[in-house]
């Protein structure tokens, strides 16, 4: 078990800094991001840093009243809520009396203020304990200065310093005196069995505001003034404007202007529904520039390039071709995935005025610097004019990765003069997206004596390929002869970061293939896992992540709770176990026949997140984790026919619903490694543990998503005794 | 354009809107009623429920001549300080995640719940099957509408 620090190794001077305020009080600013990063040198001399200048603060009022300002973009992930539990606890107050606002944005000195890929928490932890730990101190100190006691005898709880006499002073009593002193170089973290507020249960900060309706989200943003744009961008991929009409629009009432910019059209109006009549009565011609694609094209060049010899080898050990060549028996399959859109429910929209002086953004975006830099630099303006503020977003799921909204909304403000929200209609949201590109895998495997000795998986995909630290998960590690190859193909459709890329589809492929893998070698499926996992337990190699000790005991945890091998007749049971952005989990599928149909009934699941910062939001997110994953690889499917997306709403696009969605049971792991992120480690098992249910119980294996697409593979043998 | 008198919450509201409007963007645009959302505009994810006579419908689909002298009820005319018990069964199993389909789901609930007190299973879902939650806090809609149901009938 790790142990915990007790202080720190690195300078709190490089990412903090504290002062008094105006109205009385001690502030402390601390740039999350700069303290996430121990080696990062501060970018400009602090002294001169304006509190502007961090993304995070912890705000103490004389009269004791504790703000604590969160940095992150909340997509519905939970860290405008779990991020401050870990500053409060550090700092020692009751929850009850924190007020939790959504930080000042800055993007000017820092380099990552993101929510992505499930790191806020991984990154945030040990800065925001020091920082917490750090106010407490000086609290502490400076209470300790007026008694003319030694700090070490004070003592604090929920708020109040108390010295070895027993005399008490609010934190709100001298927090002028504590603004008015050095920063402390070394601070006393607390132990884990000391948490009061990190393990409990606390609800969203802003539940009150959203059973109320209040207006949290970008779509409901206004300002003076403000125009709304409806943009017709090309209808299908590869297309140009070649010339357009809008005469009819610009008759439409309300409709205020129309704006060619690049090659889009914006109709401004003064209200959505003017908007989106006068981009119904644009006439446009278009021409294609580039090749028209269709999915037909993609299926055909994507398992080419699985036939073919034009790789990237991401890793290799040992030497696969001779394991082949050896091999008593070798399995070789391959696993094929749609495009998919994000399909926010907020549809993607952004603010913008752009004047003389100032750039005003406002809107949902997970990546709010990079967005505004792209942005300064197209209008050729000075980054620091940017002002970029934060609304709450209404789903992410990787979509507000890319600013192509905001930008939008920049170019026409920019053009018009004016202030104007870019708001997408459904249609727009779903037609110009940026989508889960399609992708294939083939793998194959080597047996030799009744054992693994080679495994070999190819990806081939659209546009981009798997990155980081993937090629190094589970069975990295565990085969002597490994490799993974990599190819795409590029194409003109648009494509980035759907919810755990790459691995929301490849935990179906490799999980699929280690349950056939097991049938093949007549060995018990959970049993080939943990004799893989064996082989990599004390490994030295440092791109490997997973922790086989840790999977382990994930997975005989799942054994053990969803009654594996022990379900009474005509429950099927599917198993996987995976490990994707830094948290390990297992999953197993209880699935039943009705009317020859397999029924996902239940989804026992396990999860090793290491200390768990807020159960109850902890819970939402691996239960939305698994329902989304069961839903896209149940029902989710998109394509393209040249270069035009073939649905646009949800009368064609099927999302899971309440009727589909099955019981969910999750256990989560004790234990005191630093936490780590679960906004996505739960999606990608799901598809692969109701899928290896699916073949428990008709016999039939998937090797496409999404299922719903191939009913004749999901009618069990009842079916056609009856029929 | 024409002129038409709304009910919304309990006040009369005049509006001068181009009849084919739907009462999805008068509420949000021209009434700064911001907490019915825009989901589809074709009446499938039930993101802008709200209730016309005590009925939930989706307001993307519905036209002045539809609504006139008919009595609107949105998120924001539920309860005077989010207290419907409704909105205190959601605060009490945390249902959000991203939160933005919550007003129609609470909604779709409080309609459904004033005709059916005790539903079964079967019946909730059925009831909720019209509302998509894209971060699939599905579970917790299900609970909060069974502890719902609970506190309505004490």
């Amino acid at each position: 078990m790790a142990t915990q620090k007790t202080s720190i190794t690195f300078s709190r001077r490089s990412f903090m800094k504290t002062g008094s305020l105006a109205g009385g009080g001690l502030i402390i600013g601390f740039n999350l991001f700069n303290a996430c990063k121990p080696s990062a040198k501060p970018p400009v001399n602090l002294a001169e840093l304006n509190y502007n200048d961090f993304n995070a603060f912890i705000k103490i009022a004389d009269n004791g009243a504790v703000t604590i300002f969160s940095p992150n973009p909340e997509v519905g992930q939970g860290v405008k809520t779990s991020m401050p539990m870990i500053i409060a606890e550090e700092l020692d107050v009751a929850w009850k009396d924190v007020y939790v606002k959504q930080g000042i944005l800055d993007t000017n000195n820092y380099t990552r203020q993101v929510a992505g890929g499930s790191q806020s928490i991984r990154f945030g932890w040990d800065a925001l304990r020091e920082t917490g730990a750090t106010a407490r101190q000086m609290l502490v100190n400076a209470a300790a200065a007026r008694w003319g006691v030694d700090p070490s005898e004070c003592t604090t709880q929920e708020g109040i310093i108390s010295n070895a006499a027993g005399e008490k002073l609010g934190y709100g009593e001298v927090v002028n005196e504590a603004a008015a002193l050095e920063i402390p170089e070394n601070v006393t973290l607390k132990e884990v069995k000391d948490y009061k507020i990190i393990g409990t249960d606390v609800t969203n900060v802003d539940i009150e505001k959203i059973v109320k309706g209040d207006p949290l989200y970008g779509l409901d943003y206004k300002s003076e003034g403000m125009v709304i744009a409806s943009v017709m961008r090309p209808p299908a991929f590869g297309q140009k404007l070649e010339s357009y009409d809008d005469t009819a629009a610009k008759a439409v009432d309300g409709v205020l202007d129309v704006i060619r910019f690049e090659d889009k059209i914006a109709v401004l109006a003064k209200d959505n529904w003017s908007a989106m009549k006068g981009k119904k009565a644009l006439k446009a011609e278009w021409k294609a520039d580039s090749k028209l694609e269709s999915t037909e094209d993609h299926d055909k060049l994507l398992l080419g390039l699985l036939d073919g010899k034009k790789f990237q080898t991401l890793r290799a050990d040992g030497d696969v071709k001779k394991a082949f060549a050896q091999a008593d028996k070798v399995l070789e399959r391959t696993y094929e995935s749609p495009f998919l859109p994000h399909n926010c429910l907020e549809p993607m929209n952004f603010y913008a005025n752009v004047t003389a002086d100032k750039i005003h953004l406002v809107g949902p975006i997970q990546t709010p610097e990079g967005t505004a830099k792209n942005i300064a630099e197209l209008l050729e303006r000075d980054f620091k004019d940017v002002h970029l503020e934060m609304t709450r977003i209404g789903g992410g799921f990787g979509r507000r990765l890319y600013g192509d909204f905001a930008v939008e909304a920049a170019m026409i403000s920019n053009l018009a003069k004016k202030p104007v929200k870019v708001v997408f209609s459904r249609e727009d949201d779903m037609a110009d997206g940026i989508y889960r590109p399609s992708i294939k895998y083939r793998i194959k495997a080597a047996v030799k004596d009744g054992k693994v000795t080679g495994y070999h998986l190819k990806e081939a995909a659209i546009n981009s390929n798997m990155y980081g630290l993937i090629p190094n998960f589970f069975p990295a590690g565990a085969i002597e002869n490994y490799q993974v190859d990599v190819a795409k193909y590029d194409s003109n459709i648009t494509t980035g970061a759907w919810r755990a890329p790459y691995t929301n589809f490849l935990a179906f492929a490799e999980q699929s293939f280690f349950d056939e893998l097991a049938e093949l070698m007549e060995v018990d499926k959970i049993q080939l896992r943990l004799d893989l996992l064996q082989k990599v337990k004390g490994t030295t190699d440092e791109r490997i992540q997973y922790s086989p000790e840790r999977m382990e005991k994930v997975i005989k945890t799942a054994v053990e709770k969803s009654g594996w091998g022990t379900k009474p007749e005509g429950v099927y049971q599917g198993f996987v176990n995976y490990y994707c952005h830094n948290s390990h989990v297992a999953e197993v599928a209880d699935v039943v026949l009705e009317n020859g149909s397999p029924v996902v009934k239940k989804i026992t699941c396990v999860v090793d997140c290491g200390i768990v910062i807020n159960p109850l939001g902890a819970l939402n997110q691996i239960e939305g984790g698994i329902i989304d994953g069961i839903g896209h690889s149940m029902y989710g499917d998109f394509s393209f026919l040249n270069g035009v997306p073939q649905v646009t709403n949800f009368d064609k696009y099927r999302l899971i619903r309440m009727k589909e969605v099955p019981i969910v049971e999750t256990h989560l792991m004790k234990n005191e490694y630093s936490p780590t992120g679960l906004g996505e480690p739960t999606l990608p098992p799901a598809g692969a543990a109701i899928a290896n249910a699916f073949k428990a119980a008709t016999g039939k294996r998937l090797y496409k998503q999404p299922f719903s697409k191939y009913p004749d593979l999901l009618q069990g043998p009842e079916k056609e005794i009856i029929g | 354009m024409p002129t038409y008198q709304l009910n919304i919450n309990g006040e009369s509201r005049s509006i001068e809107v181009s009849e084919d409007t739907p009462l999805l963007w008068v509420l949000r645009d021209h009434l700064n009623l911001v907490g019915t959302k825009y989901g589809c505009g074709i009446a499938l994810c039930g993101a802008c429920t709200i209730h016309l006579d005590g009925v939930a419908v989706r307001s993307c689909a519905m036209t002045m001549a539809q609504v006139e002298g008919k009595s609107i009820t949105t998120i924001e005319g539920l309860s005077e300080d989010g207290t419907h018990p409704v909105q205190e069964a959601w605060k009490e199993v945390d249902v959000p995640q991203c939160g933005y389909c919550q007003a129609g789901q609470i909604m779709t609930a409080t309609a459904f719940l004033k005709n059916n007190p005790d539903p079964s299973e079967a019946e909730i879902k059925d009831a909720m099957q019209g509302n998509i939650c894209r971060c699939a806090s599905y579970t917790r809609i299900y609970k909060a509408v069974e502890i719902a149901a609970n506190k309505m009938a004490k």
